[in-house]
């Protein structure tokens, strides 16, 4: 925007926006992506119930499992008490399970036509599918609370240097956006809530066991180890496990993790941009 | 230059074409009426208007600006309340307007003037802080009406605005549509199979019938095309689409007409 434009009558901002520089167009959609993003949290600000009652699982991971598994020392951690090499895979399995069926949200937000309001809007599609990714990464970041709290009890040996957790929260919000935008996507393809229904559950345990979550990739089949490096899971996993704890390290490192992570969102965004206007039809 | 221009507009789905060549011209200023029974292609309209869905063939331009070349640029012209109810239940009125407000632009420094002036002219200020989800149908409506038009677009589309509405929520909807019209200018293309609704608001109707236009004109007009005397709009659309109860809609419309006449009862 020039200075001659800025001192336009405000009569024309419609006609204003029209012709737009490069600059105009990416302040817009970083605008317009954040908007979505501020629906999601007033959204958890008025209903803050399901953010508790999704504590439940990994609780049970955690209590249970965790506290089973840690006897045992059956799983090379290298060197980590097992419910310390755990806590973050757990973190990174509750993130999944809320992304994952982010699509039911999207279908159900079409069935009642708030999906069409914001298509016909100005608002640039991609903007508003990266921003639906992000609010999931919203959402789970208020799970990552709740693991932290359960994880700080349970003695986990846990890294509170503020650069850290802001790495961590980094880690948490682009694996949130990866899982819900590829369930955007699919739930732009499959349309109907039946359809997505079974496609998610085909999809959770294999993207869970199919990574580092609660054991290393070097413990697996060859066979299972090219899957496990071919699935975002085992490198949100991986960053969390470096970031999250004190004695943590990183097998691919922190700054590949974020590339890949970063990497797979955006073209997901892109491609969901370009489908979105589908799940409409 | 009218507010809408189409040109043999078409849409098909699969074999079915759901929209036939459609040519329609609305005025600026209009209220614009699109009868017809279930099924009749009318929403399907309005989704290629309103960019949703694009046209197989045929070409349609909104304020000037194509609908498929300049989608953008038609999308800052219109405002679209859809069948369905599409304000967000677990947002405040306020806030379902707050968001509005920023997709479209507005800016910061007019955004609560805006708002605060959507709210009092629908009657929903004393509303404004509750959830909608604790809003009746009448008033989720007229929201939705506040919504579509808070960035004062030329021309604005109502699919089936009063479906599922008891008749005083019906009536306070068609005053406020009038209001709109009657300060702001605003065109309105509005599909409805209620004739009295067509008879209330439109200055023109066009009654579509398997995807095409089978009677066009003011609704007296239409009602001295039958030739005899206290003929109602109704008697017009039987006229004119035939005895063809069941070959409109399908189970889908069915299903989605009645959830959204749930949500609003």
């Amino acid at each position: 925007m020039t200075l001659q434009e800025r001192g336009a009558p405000r009569a024309a901002w419609v006609e204003r926006l029209g012709s737009r520089d490069p600059l105009t167009t990416a302040g817009d959609f970083v605008r317009k992506t954040l908007v979505v993003v501020e629906v999601e949290m007033r959204k958890l600000r008025h209903d803050s119930t399901e953010v508790i009652s999704r504590a439940a699982q990994p609780a049970l991971w955690l209590l249970v499992f965790g506290q089973v598994m840690n006897q045992m020392r059956a799983i090379p951690t290298g060197g980590l008490p097992y419910i310390d090499f755990l806590a973050p895979g757990i973190l990174a399995q509750s993130v999944l399970f809320i992304a994952i069926f982010y699509g039911i949200a999207i279908i159900w937000e079409r069935d009642l036509g708030i999906v069409q309001k914001f298509l016909v809007s100005p608002a640039p599609r991609t903007a508003q599918v990266l921003g639906k990714g992000l609010a999931a990464g919203v959402r789970a970041l208020a799970q990552a609370l709740i693991i932290y709290a359960l994880a700080a009890l349970m003695g986990v040996d846990l890294n509170w240097n503020p650069l850290a957790l802001l790495g961590v929260a980094a880690v948490v919000v682009c694996g949130a956006a990866v899982f819900s935008l590829f369930s955007l996507l699919v739930a732009c393809l499959v349309k109907t809530r039946e359809r997505f229904m079974g496609f998610g559950q085909v999809m959770t345990m294999p993207l869970f066991f199919a990574s580092n979550a609660i054991y290393p990739v070097s413990l697996m089949p060859s066979w299972l180890q090219v899957i496990a490096r071919l699935n975002p899971l085992t490198y949100e996993v991986d960053a969390l496990r470096a970031l999250m704890l004190r004695g943590g390290t990183s097998v691919y490192g922190v700054g590949m993790d974020l590339l890949v992570l970063v990497g797979i969102a955006a073209v997901l965004a892109v491609a969901g941009g370009r489908l979105y206007p589908n799940v409409v039809t | 230059m009218g507010v809408l221009e189409t040109e043999r507009l078409t849409r098909r789905f699969g074999p079915l074409t759901a929209v036939d060549a459609l040519s329609l011209k609305v005025e600026y200023g209009e209220v614009f009426g699109l009868l017809g029974p279930n099924g009749a292609g009318k929403t399907t309209v309005v989704k290629m208007l309103t960019t949703l869905l694009p046209p197989s063939d045929g070409s349609a331009r909104v304020a000037g600006f194509d609908i498929v070349h300049q989608a953008e640029e038609v999308r800052r012209r219109i405002g679209y309340v859809p069948q369905m109810l599409s304000a967000d239940g677990t947002l405040s009125g306020y806030e379902n307007l707050l968001i509005s407000a920023k997709l479209y632009d507005i800016p910061g420094k007019e955004r609560e003037q805006r708002v605060r002036a959507g709210l009092a002219f629908m009657g929903l200020t004393d509303a404004a802080d509750r959830l909608v989800r604790q809003y009746s149908g009448g008033m989720i409506r007229r929201l939705e009406i506040a919504q579509a038009t808070l960035h004062r677009p030329p021309l604005l589309f109502l699919d089936e605005p009063t479906v599922g509405l008891d008749p005083l929520a019906r009536r306070a909807v068609w005053e406020h549509i009038a209001d709109l019209r009657a300060e702001f200018g605003t065109s309105i293309l509005l599909t409805t199979h209620l004739m009295e609704e067509a008879d209330n608001l439109c200055t023109r109707v066009a009654i579509m019938h398997l995807g095409k236009v089978v009677a066009l004109g003011t609704p007296a007009e239409l009602k001295d095309t039958l030739g005899r005397e206290g003929a109602t709009l109704d008697d017009v659309f039987v006229h004119y689409t035939g005895d063809t109860l069941d070959a409109g809609g399908n189970y889908r419309d069915a299903a989605r007409t009645r959830r959204t006449a749930r949500r609003l009862g």
